[in-house]
């Protein structure tokens, strides 16, 4: 029975207070937006600006200095974006790839016993940690890049490729398809490498024998890619860059905006990857080592079975967002005008269409799809190789 | 420790096994290679004193630059005989900060709500101009003080949002976690670069006609907009890490949602979350070096403005490194106070 009910006492049920305070919340989000765009279309209709995704099928007319793709400036916008997502996830990759190796050594170098040398990995993570990434992209791009010799006096890397201030000019295969060949051969390696490794460790749950899975990943992974690389760069032509007048001729340039942010990118990341190859190492505990020992496994078989299982677990996460990171910051190209995604899409073509709003949705987009994508794949794994806990 | 201990220290730490020792030399040859020259440039064949670039004859570094342009280097291009007031805001600033930290301070609480409340005005009227004071644009701003200047706005717009968007990430009312899961994930999701550019075109064209918002404002509210989206998660961690019996006790004491939040969860989640917190302000600190882009000069745009100067021409390594240094201070003694809360945290809870 409800005493002193009164006409506004349901105000005091917690089911109405909850739902009011979530129609009012929503209520002032919606308005907020509907308001913005609102004024939005109203301030571009008085600025006569066009709206509609048609820019993206008009001749984009940008030259574009670094493109891998078909891209002249007679091509479309649509072409144009494409060129910068390629470009994007070109330096990307390769920052993100060359960052883990520079980063597991400079982790792993933390952890030596060596004084030096873990003091020296440690004044590097420190140093590179607390300056802006920005400071790095110029410093490389107008400091040093700017500051090299000019074609003539390049330096030479083994006499194949050239770094000068024109950027690194490196050569380039006369015929891309034994390198095709290879990377197939490198695929079937892996497959076979993963259902082995699949299949010895079924075995080694149903009986307790063991499988050189590392003896055979050595030679599949390691070995056999040397040797169809090899093989695929000795079976072709190269057009070597040669000193023509001024400037070199063949081979294909990677440009300085390109080697600055690299460098840039790469040794920055390193950094962030070190703290966690290092934290991830010192998660393992020690009683897991001397366990491992005690059972009389070698020094090897510890690292391969007890230590690296359970370290990358504990990594895996924080260097993915990390690989987020380096996508997220490969737009730092823009201040050295790489064209990259945001430089040429909501820099250049922006510019010259005038239609922002799509743009900006068009570019966001773009990196929120491939975030969520990577995200939804480590969500995947991290639960694949979550420990199970019996 | 006698002799022989201290040797066999070093034999333990430096030259265990023959790969260490060759290791301890290789290193060792490459840092006298590269320390040496770096001593040398910066310090031994450097020019500390004289006006202009013809004054650096000696081949080092020449600090005559940076000794000429300190003032662009601290201010930008402030008016000269307006500076005073950059300097008066700093002194408030460091004045009542050290105030604040001082223990015993009477009415502490009282007096933090009130210089939250009346200090960023202050420091708006007093850079800005306006009621007595001349009128200083924001594009005559630049330099050190740019940079502080939108750490702190950015800051004051990024944690208290921050703090509510976590509060309404772990809200148990579906909608509101909703908008807050959305809002948190879209801005952490897109490059800090481009949502500089998205405020420095958006903002003006989703005002009302007539409302025209400051260049430097734009990239101020774009920079807290994504910071406080880490910042959530920040405090979102700390949030978690507390006890679920903190929140059953107030509510038991019969506290509503906001006494209880703000009595006893908020209180101790921020006290926790306070080194991530302090990590994504350093963060924040890194990438106000962004509003170069929408040329905006804070402390890197004005040493990157410097190279341009053809009275000093050359002088890039000099500019970079003052810049850098600066940088690299600022960022390390903010990470070291995170340190520093940290450990007296957990020494707190040995207690």
């Amino acid at each position: 029975m409800r005493v002193g009910m009164t006409l506004f006492s349901f105000i005091h049920q917690k089911k109405v207070r909850d739902l009011f305070w979530q129609a009012l919340v929503l209520g002032l989000t919606l308005g907020l937006l509907v308001f913005f765009v609102l004024n939005a279309s109203r301030n571009m209709r008085e600025a006569g600006i066009a709206s509609g995704f048609d820019f993206l099928w008009r001749t984009a007319g940008i030259e574009i200095p670094f493109v891998l793709t078909g891209y002249t400036p007679q091509s479309d916008n649509l072409a144009l974006l494409w060129v910068g997502i390629v470009n994007t996830l070109l330096i990307t990759l390769i920052s993100a790839a060359a960052a883990t190796v520079l980063g597991f050594v400079i982790g792993i170098a933390r952890l030596s016993r060596n004084w030096l040398l873990s003091s020296l990995a440690g004044a590097y993570v420190e140093a590179v940690r607390n300056i802006p990434l920005l400071f790095f992209v110029l410093f490389w791009y107008f400091g040093v890049i700017a500051a090299l010799p000019g074609p003539r006096n390049s330096i030479p890397f083994f006499n194949v490729a050239f770094l000068n201030n024109r950027g690194l000019t490196i050569p380039l295969p006369n015929d891309a398809a034994p390198f095709g060949r290879a990377v197939l051969v490198i695929l079937v390696a892996l497959i076979v490498q993963i259902t082995f490794a699949w299949w010895a460790a079924r075995r080694r749950d149903r009986t307790g024998k063991i499988a050189p899975v590392w003896t055979l990943g050595i030679v599949l992974l390691v070995a056999l890619p040397v040797m169809a690389l090899t093989w695929a760069t000795l079976s072709t032509g190269w057009d070597i860059p040669a000193l023509r007048g001024f400037n070199y001729r063949g081979g294909f340039v990677l440009v300085p905006e390109f080697v600055a942010l690299f460098v840039a990118l790469t040794t920055y990341t390193a950094a962030f990857i070190a703290e966690i190859v290092r934290g991830g190492i010192l998660a393992v505990p020690k009683g897991q080592l001397e366990a491992a020992a005690a059972l009389g496994l070698r020094s090897g078989y510890i690292l391969r079975l007890v230590v690296i299982p359970q370290a990358l677990r504990v990594m895996i996460p924080p260097i993915t967002s990390q690989y987020l990171n380096v996508l997220k910051n490969s737009s730092f190209g823009a201040a050295i005008a790489y064209p990259e995604l945001v430089s040429v899409f909501m820099g250049s073509a922006l510019n010259n269409t005038g239609q922002a709003i799509e743009i900006i949705a068009i570019t966001l987009s773009v990196y929120l799809a491939i975030g969520l994508a990577v995200s939804a794949f480590m969500n995947w794994y991290n639960a694949r190789i979550a420990l199970v806990v019996r | 420790m006698t002799i022989a201990a201290h040797w066999s220290q070093i034999r333990k730490r430096l030259f265990a096994t023959p790969l260490d020792i060759v290791v301890t030399l290789v290193i060792a040859y490459l840092l006298w290679r590269s320390i040496v020259p770096l001593v040398e440039w910066v310090f031994v064949d450097a020019t500390f004193s004289g006006t202009t670039r013809n004054d650096c004859t000696s081949g080092g570094a020449c600090w005559v630059f940076v000794r000429a342009r300190f003032g662009q280097f601290m201010y930008g291009l402030y008016p000269t005989l307006e500076r005073w007031r950059v300097d008066l805001a700093g002194i408030i600033l460091v004045g009542s900060i050290a105030a604040l930290s001082w223990k015993a301070l009477p009415y502490r609480r009282a007096a933090a709500v009130a210089t939250v409340l009346l200090l960023p005005p202050l420091g708006v009227w007093l850079l800005g101009g306006g009621f007595g004071l001349r009128g200083v644009e924001t594009r005559e701003w630049g330099g050190l003080m740019l940079t502080i200047f939108i750490s702190l706005y950015a800051g004051l717009i990024a944690i208290p949002l921050g703090i509510l968007l976590a509060l309404g990430r772990r809200s148990k009312l579906p909608i509101i976690r909703m908008i807050a899961i959305i809002f948190i994930e879209f801005w952490r999701g897109v490059p800090i670069v481009a949502v500089i550019f998205l405020a420095s075109i958006l903002l003006p064209l989703i005002m009302p006609a007539g409302v025209g918002i400051d260049r430097l404002a734009r990239a101020v509210i774009g920079l807290g907009l994504v910071i406080a989206a880490y910042m959530a998660e920040a405090v979102r961690g700390g949030l978690q890490a507390l006890p679920a019996g903190q929140q059953e006790a107030a509510t038991a004491l019969g506290l509503g949602y906001w006494r209880a939040t703000s009595l006893i969860i908020l209180p101790q989640a921020i006290r926790i979350a306070l080194p991530a917190m302090t990590n994504e302000f350093i963060a924040l600190v890194k990438n106000t070096t962004l509003v170069l882009i929408v040329s905006i000069l804070d402390l890197l745009g004005i040493a990157q403005a410097a190279l341009a100067d053809p009275n000093w021409v050359g002088m890039n390594k000099e500019a970079y490194a003052f810049a850098g240094i600066l940088y690299w201070l600022g960022c390390f003694g903010l990470s070291r106070v995170g340190l520093a809360m940290e450990r007296r945290r957990s020494q707190g809870e040995q207690y």
